[in-house]
């Protein structure tokens, strides 16, 4: 095997239940030490994904090879199965003590009874819970439950991990923590890891490079800042977060810049579509800046329109403010901003964005 | 693997349990062994059979398999074949089973009798009665219950005997009442009732202190309770333990087992519960 | 009230002063019930934990099936028993009719769908995604089956208890197939109901004490392996 042979590659790998197709992927590879993170709907494929990369699922179609091998006989299935680790929404543990849950895996494989001593003690400790060590698994809590079970299946020394939502059942703090353990376990050893989340930050934060899920197949493949900036669709646009999609038609053309017609405006982006062209215009909701003066003339933002406030929603540590400026826009801005300039339903704002701020899509994508 | 290799010590244990406790191969000398001797639940609770049944099994080596049930499927299991020899007390029956070919030699044992028992107070009025038949007319008569087994036992068919030659038919009606039960219960039923029932001298006897019933009519002739070894025919069923059955028919009538039987529960209650008739005709019993 | 005094006086006595035909009753009952209840483990437990854990065509009949046996009548079980094994039965050839392993045939018989019933619904109760886990540690079939099996031990023992208690409780079968011949086939259940019939009270109530006794013991030891802490 060559230092470029993938670690996972997948070709035309299907999975049916109930005579359905509910996982349809042409091609799929990932490299030695990538972190994968699967993010989409419910019901998009993600967890049968990774069942059936585990081997854990029938594939009605398709091949799997790791390290350049295929995996399809019940023998190489086992040796396959003993190279990877999953870690599922629930901890999963079993009736007995800490110690004896980390070592299960080891067990399996038949080590004796040293060997397994160090390894439990060391992934006990790289996990944060060495202290808990002999308390017995029914009595720990959701976030100590969990780094049992993270600790379990790193414990074995897998080429690959597969992740479901791990870390979806816990609070804010403890998530935050787990991820950063997890973070650096992963980097500490080079482990190959797929996880499904549903959280955009902890697949932002994590992941080498994003895959978006839907009805089964990757709607679209790269990295973060990639799928963030360039969603390929609708869909992928909308389910990242892209508050603004305008219609739009091209109307002229510049010098690496377009003008697009939207409902009662103009818009321009950056792009090299031509006049005529039917487009989406998609805008991220922090890119657009509110102020509630007119702004100064030579200003960098090229797109300026004045409108009004129609709605002001609270998102957590934002607002969420949709305007109407002949167009609906949707804005992010920090409460303190938002208090700064004493915004309120149907007070008159100037919200401007740069063209480059605009994503254009062009119509004829899927979406 | 741990679990396959539990499994197989499981199975071991598990057969060797099996082995245990089949019937073994122990060192007998008929070829074979087993005798299948079906009789009745008063029989065996009489206790006879306890002390006959060791001797008998010392001397020949046999293993004796007594099947204590009602009349009916003592028989029945003759018929079938799936008994070799019967020590039963159902004349008619009996003769029945003979006649249909399904028995050979039967044999003349012993006998004991019935008693009609009920309360002190006896509001029937049957105390001294010669007559069974008369006795039960008295009974149907009386605003009293009459507790019958209803098993189609030996008890109860010598009880409906005496019904038809008293010219009552009671079935169905509010005062005869069937128990369905054995003789001790229903004993221990018409006690508690305080009322009248049938019931071999034997089982009366052995469980009278705890009763309060008493013996009211007793000595006729058709209350003669009168027991027959059957070896089940071998030509009708070739596979029954004919040499065995024999053997144990021959011991029944045998002059030693004829002494025991005589003897047997005088010491207990005072009289014997059985009267050895081995070699007699049957016509002949009864005074 | 003073039968139940007097049974209990009968039955210490009977008990200290060893009384050896009690005393082999007693034995016989255990090991014909145990032997039983061991056997119906064995089979129980590996059927219902393999329909628990595998799908197959008409799985849902069989599920039925199993919970329709554990309401099995002992008696009915004991009559075809019997029909088997009689001399010109199917099994007659064995010649098992009226000996303790016929009794141990058909208590194993009606005990071993009320553990295969209750095994089936132990493994179903698992977490759903376990059996999942546990393959993705690296575990073969057989090493899976094991550590659901030891998942789930407590129920699955409440399963072997319910067995045990199902057939040393069992009366009806084991005078038709044992038929209750002294010192050879007759156990606490039958000689209960001997004693019964012939209307020595007394007595039966002395056996029927003993077998309590027996039952509360081995329910003891069994609900003390169930409950205890796994060690480690």
């Amino acid at each position: 095997m060559s230092a470029d042979t993938p670690i996972l590659e997948i070709k035309n790998l299907q999975v049916q239940r109930g005579g359905a197709p509910v996982l349809d992927i042409s091609s799929l590879a990932l490299a030695g030490g990538e972190i994968l993170c699967l993010i989409g709907p419910n019901g998009a494929g993600k967890s049968t994904l990774l069942l059936t990369l585990a081997r854990l699922l029938k594939s009605s179609k398709g091949e799997i090879s790791f390290k350049g091998r295929r995996i399809d006989s019940n023998h190489s299935m086992l040796t396959y199965r003993r190279n990877l680790s999953m870690v599922f929404q629930e901890p999963l543990l079993f009736d007995t003590t800490v110690y004896e849950n980390i070592a299960s895996g080891l067990k399996i494989r038949g080590m004796n009874k040293n060997e397994i001593k160090d390894i439990v003690e060391e992934y006990a400790e790289r996990f944060g819970i060495y202290p808990l060590i002999d308390r017995s698994a029914k009595k720990l809590s959701g976030g100590e439950a969990q780094r049992t079970s993270l600790a379990r299946a790193f414990a074995t020394k897998p080429e690959i991990v597969f992740l479901d939502e791990p870390f979806s059942s816990l609070d804010p703090p403890t998530r935050e923590s787990l991820i950063g353990d997890l973070d650096r376990v992963l980097r500490e050893t080079g482990t190959t890891a797929i996880m499904a989340t549903h959280d955009q930050m902890e697949a932002l934060r994590l992941s080498d490079r994003i895959a978006v899920m839907n009805q089964g197949r990757i709607a679209q493949i790269g990295t973060p800042e990639a799928i963030m900036n360039t969603p390929a669709d609708a869909f992928i646009a909308s389910f990242v977060g892209v508050e603004t999609i305008l219609n739009g038609e091209i109307v002229r053309t510049g010098a690496g810049t377009v003008i697009c017609h939207v409902q009662n405006g103009e818009i321009e982006a950056v792009g090299n579509a031509k006049p005529g062209e039917r487009v989406l215009c998609c805008i991220r909701p922090e890119h657009i800046t509110l102020s509630t003066g007119a702004p100064q003339e030579g200003a960098s933002a090229r797109n300026m329109f004045s409108g009004r406030i129609v709605r002001i929603s609270p998102m957590g540590l934002f607002y969420k403010i949709s305007l109407d400026c002949g167009f609906f826009l949707t804005a992010f801005v920090t409460i303190l901003s938002a208090e700064n300039l004493a915004l309120e339903e149907g007070k008159p704002v100037f919200a401007s964005f740069k063209a480059t701020a605009v994503h254009l899509i062009r119509r004829s994508a899927r979406g | 693997m741990k679990k396959s290799q539990r499994a197989s010590n499981g199975l071991w244990i598990a057969l060797l349990c099996l082995f245990m406790l089949s019937p073994g191969l122990s060192a007998a000398r008929p070829a074979q062994r087993n005798i299948i001797l079906s009789t009745t639940t008063s029989t065996q609770d009489s206790g006879l059979l306890d002390v006959l049944i060791p001797i008998f099994e010392k001397k020949t080596g046999y293993f004796v398999k007594t099947i204590a049930v009602g009349s009916g499927q003592a028989m029945a299991m003759g018929q079938k074949g799936e008994a070799d020899v019967l020590l039963v007390h159902s004349p008619a029956a009996e003769k029945k089973f003979i006649a249909e070919g399904y028995g050979v030699n039967r044999r003349i044992i012993m006998h004991n009798d019935f008693v009609i028992v009920g309360p002190p107070s006896d509001r029937a009025g049957i105390k001294g009665v010669k007559s069974a038949a008369e006795a039960f007319k008295k009974i149907a008569a009386a605003n009293v219950i009459f507790m019958s087994r209803g098993d189609n036992s030996g008890t109860h068919a010598k009880e409906k005997v005496i019904w038809k030659a008293a010219g009552i038919t009671p079935g169905g009606q509010k005062w005869h009442q069937e128990t369905g039960l054995g003789m001790g219960q229903t004993l221990a039923v018409a006690a508690e009732k305080k009322t009248y029932t049938l019931a071999d001298r034997g089982t009366y006897l052995a469980l009278k202190k705890n009763l309060g019933l008493d013996i009211l009519t007793e000595g006729d002739a058709i209350l003669l309770n009168i027991y027959h070894v059957i070896e089940v025919n071998p030509l009708k069923w070739p596979r029954v333990n004919a040499a065995g059955a024999k053997a144990f028919a021959d011991f029944m009538v045998s002059k030693q087992t004829q002494k025991i039987i005589e003897t047997f529960g005088v010491e207990k209650f005072g009289s014997p519960l059985f009267f050895p008739d081995a070699g007699k005709k049957e016509e002949a019993l009864g005074k | 009230m003073d039968i139940v005094v007097e049974g209990i006086k009968h039955a210490f006595i009977l008990l200290l002063t060893l009384d050896r035909e009690v005393l082999g009753i007693t034995w016989l009952s255990l090991k014909i019930s145990g032997s039983a209840t061991f056997l119906s483990m064995f089979i129980g437990v590996s059927v219902g934990t393999a329909v628990a854990l595998n799908q197959f065509p008409g799985r849902r009949f069989v599920v039925s099936l199993i919970n329709t046996g554990m309401g099995l009548p002992p008696v009915v079980v004991g009559l075809f028993v019997t029909i088997s094994l009689w001399r010109h039965g199917p099994l007659g050839f064995l010649e098992i009719l009226y000996t303790p392993t016929a009794i141990v045939i058909a208590q194993t018989v009606i005990a071993t769908p009320i553990v295969m019933g209750i095994s089936l619904a132990a493994i179903q109760h698992l977490p759903a995604n376990l059996k999942l886990q546990i393959l993705a540690l690296g575990a073969t079939r057989l090493q899976m089956v094991w550590m659901l099996v030891k998942e789930a031990r407590l129920p699955l023992l409440a399963a072997v208890m319910a067995g045990f208690g199902g057939v040393i409780s069992e009366v009806g079968a084991s005078i038709m197939v044992g038929g209750n011949i002294k010192g050879y086939s007759r156990v606490l259940t039958t000689a209960t109901v001997m004693e019964t019939g012939k209307g020595n009270f007394d007595i039966a109530m002395a056996l029927s004490i003993i077998l309590l006794l027996l039952a509360f013991t081995i329910n003891a030891i069994l609900t003390h392996i169930q409950q205890r802490e796994r060690p480690r």
